[in-house]
């Protein structure tokens, strides 16, 4: 079944945005910012720095609390949550919204493979009846440890990162704990999987291997992803669906494609002349009619 | 052949031209310095006038004493010095494998102190045994125990707890106070202190843990002096700075007992001579046996998700957040665990102190602790204990030390110093190891082979 068509099935939106802000003393910096992400695609949240694509990521993951808006998930089973009012770490152990984080945070002094069992802390600690059936030494907390090897393992082949295994975290290069940390995010089992630059300092090598790992993520888990990246190589290769944001607003919304021949998006990169402007404005609605019609048309 | 005497012998030669000028450099810049400070000396003499008293011997001292010390220093201390750092750097390629005694400390130290008090009262008889079983066995555990103890919240959680004695007061007055008003036996208190320790970490906890890195330990260190006062000011209950007397003795699971009158005195029974050493070898293989089991229970805790979670917490908080962990309760856990250990340990003091008072809770056992855990390496046990050993052992060994009274003259209290060293070894120790005895830490869960992770990854936590 190609991508195409998964999406055509799955079209309800896994990940609704609508009407946030986000307000930090007298600095708006998300306003109004309404956007769906799709069940099984990997959408992509670009724009220039300091337009507020990290304050998006931390409104959904819960990190900060929006000012003003409503953020809900619907999870595979049809169950709904609304984000915005719950606390970040049930985000992810109850809505299964799983995140990585612009600079790596690894857990350094621990092994490889203990960053990958952290991450299953919820599973495992239900297993061990919290923590005292497993101090007493029953089978299930044993079984579930095993499979939790397991499960690190899985995510260990997928990243890369088998022979390091029991090395600290902390003693891998760049690139590979970019990869841990999203096998480690991988390992809280979500639905939805929100990555934070994560192809930043990565050589183009390195990339691709990324580009090759998220959408066996995809592909393979069912897994969809929003992720804001500034490597376009990354952006356009691999999303379905990209956002555009410029100053806490969406400037423009679609597939990459479309995105790339924005005007709105060309000038929001690279700056438009003070005598362009109105000429750029007009090109600009010109093109949100003909948009309009080729809308209607299909 | 020839040449190669000549150039040592003219080496040793410009090393010796060396260090008598370096000497006598520091002997003048020696001079320079303590001329003012301690050649001359100012004094009031009956009718309050200033009178300049000369010293020109003790200045000589200083003198001599910096310019010999440069001396030797350079002809002597520096290439012994290098020759051993070369000899050391020499035998690192070579990575030698862990002696036998290395591997198999933990095991050799457990049968050792199993050992010690028959072993003492064979070589030193019955009432000798007293001074190493009681002053030297029980009270080194204790301190193993409370820094294992707390080794749990600042070690594994990472949380600056500067308050621990706070718990271990809570253990000691619940139960001096409920043995004494209802008569519970120890066996009985013990685990009830442990639970109302931790009951008190947990109420301590809740609005503490929100704080992070500087103002948890401001905070932790108030609360340890806040029930330190309410120790010292609920006279009604407390008995304030008197404190309470007359404890009950603990009994062997109520078998035998300790008390003088009783039928079934301990050495009654067995037809031994009257004489406390057996109750405080009691004491002592039931602290040995209450630290084994903070032993034990830290490192099954350290392989449950719980105990890995507290790591995580150590290492980062937020990313702990990011994987779906409750840190608030993560962080409660650590606290009531670490403060249920120190709960054991009071009631084991005021069993065997037979009196508690406020006295006994001050903020430096708190510093104290605290420092034990910094020195031995955080989260590393054998570290601690080696720690525990020689910090409150060495402080115990001054006492013994009285042979210093025939070179410093018999006014002269070598315990007296015990704070003094306490620092300086502690700077010392902070010089050479900066992540304490033990830096590494054991992975607590492997694929391939178990590698100890190096210190300078590990995190001390923040918060």
């Amino acid at each position: 079944m190609s991508a195409l068509e998964t999406n055509a099935m799955n079209q309800d939106p896994i990940l609704k945005v609508e009407h946030l802000s986000m307000r930090f003393g007298g600095l708006m910096a998300i306003n109004d910012l309404s956007f769906e992400a799709r069940r099984g695609d990997i959408t992509a949240l670009i724009g220039p720095n300091g337009a507020g694509k990290t304050t998006v990521f931390n409104c959904v993951t819960g990190f900060y609390k929006p000012t003003m808006g409503m953020i809900s998930m619907t999870q595979q089973s049809g169950k709904k949550f609304l984000l915005e009012r719950m606390p970040d770490f049930e985000i992810t152990r109850d809505a299964k919204v799983a995140r990585t984080f612009q600079n790596i945070r690894m857990f350094s002094g621990l092994t490889v493979l203990e960053n990958l069992l952290v991450a299953q802390h919820n599973m495992l600690m239900r297993a061990s009846g919290y923590t005292i059936l497993g101090l007493l030494g029953f089978a299930g907390y044993r079984r579930a440890k095993e499979q939790s090897i397991e499960i690190a393992k899985h995510w260990l082949e997928k990243a890369n990162l088998l022979e390091r295994a029991d090395d600290p975290a902390g003693d891998l290069p760049y690139g590979a704990q970019r990869r841990l940390e999203i096998a480690r995010a991988m390992c809280t089992g979500p639905e939805f999987l929100c990555l934070d630059e994560p192809a930043a300092g990565l050589n183009p090598r390195e990339s691709l291997a990324l580009n090759e790992l998220l959408r066996s993520i995809r592909n393979e888990t069912g897994t969809s992803i929003l992720l804001i990246e500034h490597d376009m190589s990354v952006v356009m290769e691999i999303s379905d669906h990209v956002i555009v944001l410029e100053y806490g607003q969406k400037i423009s919304d679609g597939t990459p494609d479309e995105v790339k021949n924005d005007p709105r998006v060309i000038a929001a990169y690279l700056g438009v002349e003070d005598e362009e402007v109105e000429e750029v404005i007009e090109e600009i609605q010109e093109i949100q009619e003909s948009d309009g019609e080729q809308g209607g048309k299909h | 052949m020839a040449t190669t005497t000549y150039s040592t012998e003219n080496a040793a030669g410009n090393l010796t031209a060396r260090a008598l000028r370096e000497g006598f450099y520091a002997g003048l810049v020696a001079f320079g310095l303590f001329f003012l400070f301690v050649g001359l000396e100012t004094t009031q003499n009956i009718r309050n006038e200033l009178v300049l008293n000369q010293r020109w011997g003790l200045l000589a001292i200083f003198v001599a004493v910096a310019a010999v010390g440069r001396f030797l220093g350079v002809l002597y201390l520096q290439p012994w010095i290098a020759s051993r750092k070369a000899a050391r750097a020499a035998v690192v390629d070579k990575a030698a494998p862990e002696g036998f005694f290395v591997r198999n400390f933990s095991k050799i130290a457990i049968v050792a102190l199993v050992l010690m008090p028959p072993v003492v009262v064979s070589l030193v008889g019955v009432q000798g045994s007293l001074k190493w079983v009681d002053n030297f066995g029980i009270q080194i555990l204790i301190y193993v125990m409370l820094a294992w103890g707390l080794n749990i919240v600042v070690g594994l959680a990472g949380l600056l707890d500067l308050g621990y004695v706070a718990f271990y007061a809570v253990g000691a007055y619940s139960y001096a106070l409920l043995s004494q008003h209802f008569g519970f036996s120890f066996w009985v208190l013990l685990p009830l202190a442990g639970i109302l320790a931790a009951f008190w970490g947990m109420i301590l906890g809740f609005p503490v843990l929100r704080l992070k890195g500087d103002y948890l330990a401001i905070v932790t260190l108030a609360f340890g002096e806040i029930i330190r006062l309410v120790l010292i000011n609920w006279t009604e209950v407390t008995r304030g700075t008197f404190g309470i007397s007359s404890i009950p003795k603990a009994s062997v699971f109520g078998i035998w007992s300790f008390d003088v009158g009783a039928a079934n005195n301990f050495a009654k029974v067995f037809g031994l001579p009257m004489s406390s050493a057996y109750y405080k070898i009691f004491l002592f293989y039931v602290i040995l046996a209450l630290a084994l089991l903070t032993a034990y229970v830290t490192i099954r805790l350290r392989r449950m998700p719980i105990g890995r979670a507290w790591e995580a917490l150590r290492e980062d908080e937020i990313a702990c957040r990011s994987l779906g962990i409750n840190t608030v309760t993560t962080k409660l856990t650590a606290f009531a665990t670490g403060a249920m250990f120190g709960g054991f340990a009071g009631s084991f003091f005021a069993v065997r102190q037979g009196f508690v008072s406020p006295e006994s809770f001050v903020f430096l056992e708190s510093a104290i602790i605290l420092a034990i855990v910094v020195l031995g390496g955080m989260g590393s046990l054998v570290g601690i204990a080696v720690a525990a050993t020689v910090m409150v052992g060495g402080t115990e060994l001054l006492r013994e030390m009285t042979f210093l009274k025939a070179i410093f003259g018999p006014d002269f209290t070598p315990e007296l110093y015990r704070m003094l060293i306490f620092g300086l070894a502690m700077v010392i120790v902070m010089v050479w190891k900066p992540r304490g005895f033990v830096g590494s830490r054991e992975p607590t869960a492997f694929l391939h082979e178990r590698k100890a992770v190096s210190g300078s990854f590990t995190k001390e936590g923040h918060g």
